[in-house]
């Protein structure tokens, strides 16, 4: 099956010609099929932001491709347009692009800019608020009697209205308290799964992406430096922290019961897995 | 693409020229300002631009980024050049329809067209070897006086530092926002003027909110540091007039008096 998107050597230079150039990314390939979770891990500065912003053509690449479903976005001026309501970006804070009177106005935003009748963007809404929690009552309501976590809610129930084949989140859990956080993750799981798209987003958090993507691909130094599933990547612990990246917490207990001995398969990644493995050894060695 | 607008953009180097005590350069472009306005005849106009050049090789500044400065008011000194071309009395030299146009016209024609480029120049010059923060502790310092008649020199100093600090944020901040709307299928930069104007909403709306809150949250941070206005205020950086400053005066004045001579003897 060919990859809904699918970026080839991608090189972007900040400032290109002036004494102030920079390379931001350098490099990058990398792929995504339909109905994958992608995360993306990597430092501040690494470039992933710089990176998601190429893929639904917000930024040109000074080198390299990206491709849409076979198609070269930049090939005309319809077509990077077009990719912007196919591929999805939820930027990081999106909260402060709120703008309308309702949140019901804010969220059709995206649906009319494509053009759609009144009941198409009426039907849009509603899915995109269902998605995303936003209730009947708040749908009425000003954007800015919301609190924090609703705001976030709504701005991401804006993006997901245009019914994108691929989901792009840049933090989308920065600055939630870790219940907000966690309800976001699931409107985000649920979305994926009952959609079926291509869901791409970027983190700091070790513990969110262990839980949620079926592969992860890693940033340093405006470079991808690793790709695979969380297991792969997880288990290259040593390669991580020389990046200034961890492994997650629950792993990097393990790893340590490894250490000190107890022969144990350490790649686990949440809390669900390490229990089972340590209940399994419990049992084994006839203590539970 | 919003980041390369040039508003009273700092050029860091060490010349004689950006050692200057901030102050001294402030009266000193007043000086030459007013020394530009007496000037009348060429010889005068000669003077005024030899100090600029002066200062602008001293200043290592490149003549190409003092220009550039010049380009978005280039209508403006062209119309005044026209306007002086038709517009002045004297000894008709060609005339066409009911235009005029007289050798008094050309004079005034060209010495306008070099006052207000040199204008220019001469305050990028300031700006552009002066940084901001300096810039508004000379205005705060040089206006000290003013104090006496009730006028809030030190909010005023306090409010213009606030203002140039916020300018590179608020730049991000528009950028930022134009790219979550551009995801969101917005379009900036086609259709007619109206539907133009109406496509900056989304833009506008959420930049001013932005601000306001900007604005509060900074108001509580200043204010939970005690902050309460100049009264007593110390710095940690004193201005301070060395000798250089001493040296560029009497370069200035020596200028001044030169422009006023030859204005005398009309030259």
């Amino acid at each position: 099956m060919a990859p809904v998107l699918k970026v080839e050597n991608l090189t972007h230079l900040y400032s290109e010609g002036t004494p102030f150039e920079r390379v931001a990314i350098k490099d990058v390939c990398f792929e995504a099929d339909k109905g994958e979770i992608i995360g993306i891990i990597g430092h501040t500065g690494s470039g992933k932001s710089t990176f998601i912003q190429h893929l639904n053509g917000l930024l040109k690449p000074s080198s390299g491709k990206v491709y849409f479903n076979g198609e070269d976005i930049w090939a005309s001026k319809e077509t990077v347009h077009g990719v912007r309501f196919k591929v999805g970006l939820v930027f990081q804070y999106p909260e402060y692009q709120l703008f309308e009177e309702t949140v019901y106005k804010d969220i059709a935003f995206g649906p009319k800019n494509m053009k759609l009748s009144e009941a198409e963007i009426d039907a849009r809404v509603r899915e995109a608020a269902d998605f995303t929690g936003v209730t009947e009552e708040m749908l009425q309501k000003s954007p800015f009697d919301l609190s924090g976590g609703q705001k976030r809610r709504v701005a991401i129930a804006g993006v997901i209205a245009m019914r994108p084949e691929v989901l792009i989140l840049d933090e989308p859990t920065a600055g939630l308290d870790p219940q907000g956080s966690e309800e976001i993750l699931d409107n985000i799981r649920y979305y994926h799964k009952k959609m079926g798209s291509t869901v791409i987003f970027v983190t700091h958090s070790m513990e969110e992406i262990a839980n949620t993507v079926d592969r992860l691909a890693v940033f340093s130094d405006s470079q991808i430096v690793m790709q695979g599933t969380p297991r792969e990547v997880f288990a290259r612990d040593k390669e991580l922290e020389a990046i200034n990246l961890s492994v997650p917490e629950v792993t990097r207990v393990m790893l340590r019961l490894k250490e000190l001995g107890l022969s144990l398969d350490a790649s686990s990644f949440t809390v669900e897995q390490a229990k089972a493995t340590l209940v399994g050894l419990g049992k084994e060695r006839g203590l539970c | 693409m919003l980041k390369n607008i040039t508003l009273g953009q700092y050029f860091p180097g060490d010349t004689f020229i950006h050692r200057l005590d901030p102050r001294s350069k402030i009266l000193i472009t007043i000086a030459f300002i007013v020394a530009l306005f007496i000037a009348h005849g060429a010889a005068s106009y000669a003077v005024c631009a030899a100090f600029l050049a002066l200062c602008v090789v001293i200043s290592k500044i490149k003549a190409k980024a003092l220009f550039s400065g010049l380009k978005p008011i280039i209508i403006i000194i062209l119309i005044t050049a026209v306007l002086n071309l038709f517009y002045t009395q004297g000894e008709v030299l060609v005339s066409f329809w009911i235009f005029k146009i007289t050798k008094e016209g050309i004079f005034a024609a060209v010495f306008m067209m070099l006052r207000i480029v040199m204008l220019i120049c001469g305050t990028f010059l300031l700006t552009y070897t002066t940084a901001p923060m300096q810039l508004t502790d000379a205005i705060e310092s040089l206006l000290a006086p003013m104090k006496k008649i009730k006028f809030p020199v030190h909010e005023l100093a306090m409010m213009m530092s606030i203002a140039l600090r916020f300018i590179p944020t608020l730049i991000e901040e528009t950028d930022k926002i134009m790219s979550a709307q551009k995801a969101r299928g917005a379009d900036f930069e086609t259709g007619g003027l109206i539907s133009r104007a109406k496509a900056m909403l989304p833009l506008l709306i959420p930049l001013f909110i932005s601000a306001f809150r900007r604005a509060d949250e900074l108001a509580t941070a200043m204010e939970s540091r005690c902050y309460s206005g100049g009264e007593g205020r110390t710095r940690m950086k004193q201005l301070k007039f060395l000798g250089c400053d001493a040296v560029a005066a009497a370069v200035t004045i020596l200028f001044v008096a030169c422009v006023c001579v030859l204005k005398h003897f009309g030259i």
